[in-house]
């Protein structure tokens, strides 16, 4: 997936919105992959990079659950702990929403906000797809890298 | 396919460790881990069962320096070898840029191996990647050990034309020898590929 600055903006603004009305504590977006797109609320403290590949792995399980009793997928579900609840939904087949609530709010507050925005996120889900698919918008960012670049890469890290 | 994010200015790779139960997979995501900068790794996230199998995947990210600023993460992730883990298996390959199959290079594994290399064409072409395509290496693991077969064997049951970069390992040793390398092979070829896609 290749997500643009603009995109981005509007996917941020969204969830934004939507942990308002929704009271949640935090929300992300990550796409099917297992990486984080965007992440908005009380995310301090929270490990979001491996988050976001154990909300993708858990989605990619529940998704084989459901091809396996012969459902496409199931598009919603939900984790319900002590104090700390997740509702998870995936869009437009690829992206899936991480919404992060406790008692200040309740499944059905989530639930009906959640269903609210989905028509948003769908469709800025398609702008990003139509840019994908438009070679003018492809930038050259690794034209000119040589091996020398990519050795030195390393060498700081490992 | 990559994954770009021109907001957060980064790109991630997805890198996923493939190969039989118990050739080291999760041996070399550690040993990665604990040869890393700190402040270029997160957490490493393993799903194992008590037996310490992995039941799901190994998740470890890092972030290499930025090139023409652009940060470069690379997310590695290892498959459940056990073959009953079949679904799974295929789960964790989707949307991956490269892949490294781990060889062990014990005589006892040497059909362990070959189903396993046959089980990943499989889950390719699932996704519709083609393993002569996509970046793809060889690490033959556990050279340590007396019982290892001969480079030549290996390379017939694995890599009979020589088409696959590949590398000889002993994961487990303290300088992890051939882990790192065979790791900048796939990730060079996956920036190699980007440069020629572009
Ligand atoms: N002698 C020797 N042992 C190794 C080497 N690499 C890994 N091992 C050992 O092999 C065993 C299995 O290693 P793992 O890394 O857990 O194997 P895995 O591929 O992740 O296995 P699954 O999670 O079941 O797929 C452990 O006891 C390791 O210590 C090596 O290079 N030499
Ligand atoms: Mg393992």
């Amino acid at each position: 997936m290749v997500i643009y600055e603009e995109e981005h903006t509007q996917l941020t603004e969204t969830c934004e919105r939507l942990a308002r009305d929704a009271l949640a504590k935090a929300i992300f977006i990550v796409d099917k992959d297992g990486q984080l797109v965007t992440a908005t609320g009380e995310t301090t403290g929270i490990d979001t990079t491996g988050m976001a590949s154990l909300v993708a792995g858990s989605t990619a399980a529940t998704g084989g659950l459901a091809q396996m009793l012969g459902e496409e997928e199931f598009p919603v579900h939900f984790h319900e702990g002590q104090h700390t609840h997740v509702h998870v939904s995936v869009i437009g087949g690829a992206m899936i929403l991480v919404v992060i609530f406790d008692d200040r709010s309740s499944l059905g507050l989530v639930r009906l906000r959640t269903k609210r925005v989905y028509s948003d996120m769908m469709a800025v889900y398609e702008r990003v797809q139509a840019r994908m698919n438009d070679e003018s918008q492809k930038m050259d960012l690794f034209g000119e890298i040589t091996d020398d670049d990519i050795d030195s890469l390393f060498n700081d890290t490992f | 396919m990559s994954f770009i994010n021109y907001a957060q200015r980064e790109i991630i790779l997805k890198i996923v460790y493939y190969g039989p139960g118990l050739c080291g997979k999760t041996t070399n995501i550690k040993f990665i881990y604990g040869g890393t900068n700190p402040d270029a790794r997160g957490k490493l996230i393993s799903l194992e069962t008590k037996q310490e199998r992995t039941l799901f995947f190994d998740f470890l990210p890092l972030s290499l320096p930025a090139i023409r600023g652009f940060k470069t993460r690379l997310h590695l992730y290892s498959v459940p070898g056990q073959l009953f883990y079949s679904a799974s298996r295929k789960l964790i390959m989707k949307g991956a840029d490269g892949v490294i199959f781990v060889a062990d290079s014990q005589r006892a594994r040497k059909e362990a191996n070959i189903i396993s290399m046959e089980d990943l064409k499989e889950n390719l072409a699932a996704y519709g990647y083609d393993i002569n395509k996509i970046p793809f290496c060889i690490q033959y693991n556990k050279r340590d050990l007396p019982t290892a077969m001969p480079l030549e064997e290996l390379r017939a049951d694995l890599n009979p034309e020589g088409k696959f970069p590949e590398f000889e390992a002993c994961a487990v040793a303290p300088d992890g020898p051939g882990v790192f390398d065979t790791l900048k092979s796939v990730v060079k070829m996956i920036l190699m590929e980007l440069k020629k896609t572009k």
